[in-house]
């Protein structure tokens, strides 16, 4: 396939139906950007996205895609992975589709480094249902279903990650769009189970963690003297709640994808026109 | 009726029985007689029993009947449980020497053999091979050369090291050599052998083996029982063909993991029980609208619930049929035995790529721990046929972009199916989603286009109705006044109970269906006979309540939702019972 590929060419014809200023179109188009400049075609890419605001995503780039079940889109990115490891797969999702209905896919995916991306667009709230708390939501953030807050900590999808085993953590800011390519760029690259987690404000419906807020409030480690390959110092940013940190948190040097380890890299899709050569062995193993 | 011997082992979960169990079966296989084997675990008295029966016949077996020949007892409770199914002239075999058995009644009429296991167990090396001196046993008892027995423990214990084999093989003839020597009844049991080459395979494993065959690369699963063999099979198998078993964390994920890997172009499955099913309905939707192939399979077991997860039961027809909200489309096709298993494996992934649809496969529990013989040739691989339908590469995609060059996922062809254009594929770049959609795959509220797209779904259904073979499998009497329906597993034991009432001089017509959708249109059939019965395992009879919706006649039925299956000669004296209700009431 051609090697002049443009992030425009990741872009679909259907105009996005977010809200105007909706985080997530910066969030879009810097993974488009990250997937043309890793050197990927649309041909060659598939995209998976649950339900939310975030689900939209497929149908505004041009890739191969699914747009599947709520919770649920890391699997099918992981099958399609498996089953054609030559595929680039990034799999997008929501801080409801991955943390809450999907928390447990997200522990798993993790755990199992199949060399992949996951670009969660976190604006710590439902959006698409007009408002409701989240589970990245703030303890005392009022919504429709939360009156008095959740009087929950939030899930910390960073800390999950790394007492799962993760070995790309990252964490990116959608309207700084150079720095935000930047990192959903390294995690395509990454050897392994690329996870960016992006804040992404929501306008409409939630007025505490703005634009403004994060503007600042961010302190992005590329700009500390932060070793992002060593775990007890990701150990310490992820478990600080008082500090938004962007980039890079933690990368595994030596990660090995879970189908590399398997042996994993056939495209499943091939098949003889008949029973595989050998097949009468697995009868004759039965008498 | 098979000059048949029914055999079983039975004791305390742990005590071996399976393993025993099989090492018998696999012997009388080898010895070229025709097996089928059951299992029983717990029923009457709560605990940890259990039992492996062995129903063996030089001619075809394919039910369980209530006869038992010979039981090697490890416990009491062995004897209570089975009591029902010895009979004047059976043969109990136990160690009353140093066990809980040394009190053992053996009822009137039977033959006790108070073998010492344990001691001659130990003598031949370990008190571990207690169960195999009772093989030997056995083996003299039934005039069963120990020779074939030999053969099997030798594929047991190979792996294990020829020492193993020995010490084993050593055990089954002090067991026989004692039986010999210190016993002289005279036994009625006589097992012939013959040249006949079988292999011996349960429903999970004919199953896995037919995923292979039929090109599967991709499985995903959670463990839960009866499905589990199906994924221990093809764990380790499937590699040896550029495939992967993967172990996801729940149901949800299997199913979502086996439809990326379809997305992908791969053969996928994913194999599970009731509880699973109900988890992956959140997915069946999906599956269809986004017209991905997939091979589901439902080894059912007895609900709702948790129910009994070792019992037998096809009481998620339901399921199958309209699991799910909304209205999809999906194909469901029933094995009626375990070889059966292996081909309508085959034949759903040929149905699922072809139409690019959910299709389950249908099995349950009875066929998943039954181990059945079968002549090798009943699994010819070079009768496998595999059909990918509608498939496009780079050089055909061309016809089937729109005018702005976009490729259509879902275009509305006249016999409503679509191509298929697999990532990597230059130019084929589409999305697919759960929401209604255009022809580009692209989400959709349009009025007419939502009709466009059901009706297109709806076409592929009609499609494969007229192109595919949905025909019933037919015994008995075909000019016979009664009508017997049945599907899945219950074919085996039926085919026997027609055996038991030509004997009484009941003709009876026999269907079994393999197809449950879409499925064989029975009006004729139903119309021309005086009763018709349908036979299933479950309470509320759905498959006779699918059969009068489709011929808008009333039926007779059978069920049985006591957690085991339906027995041969259990069968015949209800099917009388239903032709002669007066006599049942007198």
């Amino acid at each position: 396939m051609s090697s002049d590929v443009r992030f425009i060419d990741f872009k679909s014809d259907k105009q996005p139906t977010w809200c105007p200023g909706c985080g997530d179109f910066g969030t879009m188009n810097g993974m488009m950007k990250a997937l043309a400049e890793t050197g990927n075609h649309p041909d060659d890419t598939f995209v998976v996205a649950g339900i939310g605001c975030s689900g939209k995503i497929g149908t505004y780039m041009h890739s191969y895609a699914l747009h599947g079940v709520h919770g649920r889109a890391l699997p099918v990115g992981i099958g399609a992975k498996l089953a054609n490891p030559e595929l680039e797969v990034m799999v997008a999702g929501g801080d409801g589709d991955g943390y809450s209905i999907g928390a447990g896919h997200f522990v798993h995916a993790v755990r199992r480094n199949v060399d992949m991306s996951y670009v969660v667009m976190d604006n710590r709230i439902y959006g698409l249902t007009k408002g409701q708390a989240s589970p990245t939501s703030r303890e005392d953030f009022e919504t429709s279903t939360t009156p008095d807050g959740t009087n929950m900590p939030p899930v910390n999808p960073l800390a999950l990650a790394l007492s799962a085993g993760a070995t790309f953590i990252a964490q990116s800011f959608s309207s700084d769009s150079q720095r935000h390519t930047e990192i959903v760029k390294e995690a395509v690259e990454h050897d392994g189970f690329g996870f960016v987690n992006v804040y992404s404000p929501c306008v409409t419906f939630n007025d505490v963690d703005t634009y403004d807020y994060f503007r600042d409030a961010v302190v992005d480690l590329d700009e500390t003297d932060h070793d992002r390959h060593d775990k007890d110092a990701a150990r310490e940013k992820v478990l600080d709640g008082d500090t938004e940190y962007t980039g890079v948190i933690y990368q595994e040097e030596n990660s090995v994808p879970w189908e590399e380890r398997e042996g994993l890299d056939e495209n499943m899709a091939e098949i003889p026109d008949g029973a595989p050569e050998g097949a009468m062995d697995l009868v004759r193993e039965f008498y | 009726m098979p000059e048949d011997l029914n055999w079983a082992i039975g004791g305390e979960a742990g005590d071996g029985i399976d393993s025993t169990g099989k090492i018998f079966a696999q012997a009388l296989s080898r010895a070229g007689r025709h097996v089928y084997t059951s299992k029983d675990f717990a029923s009457r008295i709560r605990g940890g029993y259990t039992a492996y029966k062995v129903r063996t016949s030089v001619d075809r077996v394919e039910s369980v009947v209530d006869r038992l020949d010979i039981l090697i007892a490890l416990t009491q409770r062995t004897i209570d449980e089975n009591t029902d199914e010895l009979h004047e002239g059976s043969v109990i075999i136990y160690d009353g020497e140093r066990t809980t058995m040394q009190d053992v009644e053996i009822p009137d009429e039977m033959i006790g053999l108070d073998v010492p296991l344990k001691s001659l167990a130990e003598d031949a090396g370990g008190a571990i091979m207690r169960n195999v001196v009772a093989l030997g046993v056995a083996c003299e008892v039934a005039n069963f050369p120990i020779e074939n027995l030999d053969s099997a423990l030798e594929k047991r214990f190979a792996d294990k090291g020829q020492a193993m084999v020995d010490n084993n093989c050593e055990a089954a003839r002090l067991g026989q050599e004692y039986a010999a020597e210190e016993y002289d009844h005279e036994y009625d049991y006589d097992i012939e052998t013959t040249d006949n080459d079988y292999v011996l395979l349960n429903g999970d494993q004919a199953i896995g083996m037919g995923a292979i065959a039929a090109g599967c690369r991709f499985y995903s699963g959670y463990p839960i029982t009866p499905a589990t063999d199906v994924m221990t099979y093809l764990t380790g198998r499937i590699d040896e063909f550029g495939g992967k078993v993967v172990q996801a964390e729940d149901e949800l994920a299997a199913i979502n993991l086996a439809l990326g890997a379809a997305r992908s172009g791969a053969r996928a499955m994913t194999a599970t029980s009731g509880p699973g099913i109900d988890l992956m309905t959140e997915t069946f939707g999906l599956v269809a609208t986004s017209e991905t192939p997939l091979v589901i399979c439902d080894v059912m077991r007895a609900g709702p619930s948790t129910g009994m997860p070792t019992k037998q039961e096809q009481g998620d027809l339901d399921m199958v049929l309209y699991g799910g909200h909304g209205e999809i489309d999906r194909f469901a096709v029933a094995p009626t035995n375990v070889a059966e298993c292996f081909w309508k494996t085959v034949e759903a992934f040929n149905l699922a790529e072809k139409y690019q649809i959910p299709v389950f496969l249908v099995s349950d529990l009875s066929l998943a721990v039954t181990e059945q013989t079968f002549p090798p040739e009943a699994f010819d691989m070079d009768e496998v046929e595999i059909e990918r339908g509608n498939i496009v590469d780079e050089d055909e995609i061309d016809s089937w972009l729109d005018e702005q060059g976009r490729f259509q996922p879902h275009f509305p062809s006249a016999d409503g199916i679509s191509p298929r254009a697999f990532p990597g594929t230059e130019d084929g770049a589409h999305m697919t989603t759960g929401l209604e959609h255009d022809a580009l795959g692209r989400r959709t509220e349009d009025t007419d286009v939502r009709i466009e797209q059901v009706e297109k779904r709806q076409q592929k259904v009609e499609t494969a109705k007229e192109r595919e073979d949905w025909s019933y499998r037919e015994f008995g009497d075909p000019d016979a006044e009664t009508l017997v329906v049945s599907w899945g597993s219950n074919e085996g034991p039926l085919r026997e109970a027609l055996e038991y009432l030509d004997d009484r001089d009941i003709d009876a017509r026999f269907i079994s269906v393999p197809y449950l959708f879409p499925r064989p249109d029975l009006s004729e059939e139903i119309e021309a006979a005086e009763t018709t019965i349908v036979v299933e395992c479950n309470a509320t009879g759905q498959f006779a309540d699918v059969l009068e919706h489709d011929v808008l006649e009333r039926v007779e039925r059978i069920n049985k939702y006591n957690g085991v299956r339906f027995k041969a000669d259990e069968l015949a004296d209800e099917i009388e019972a239903v032709l002669s209700p007066q006599e049942v009431q007198a």
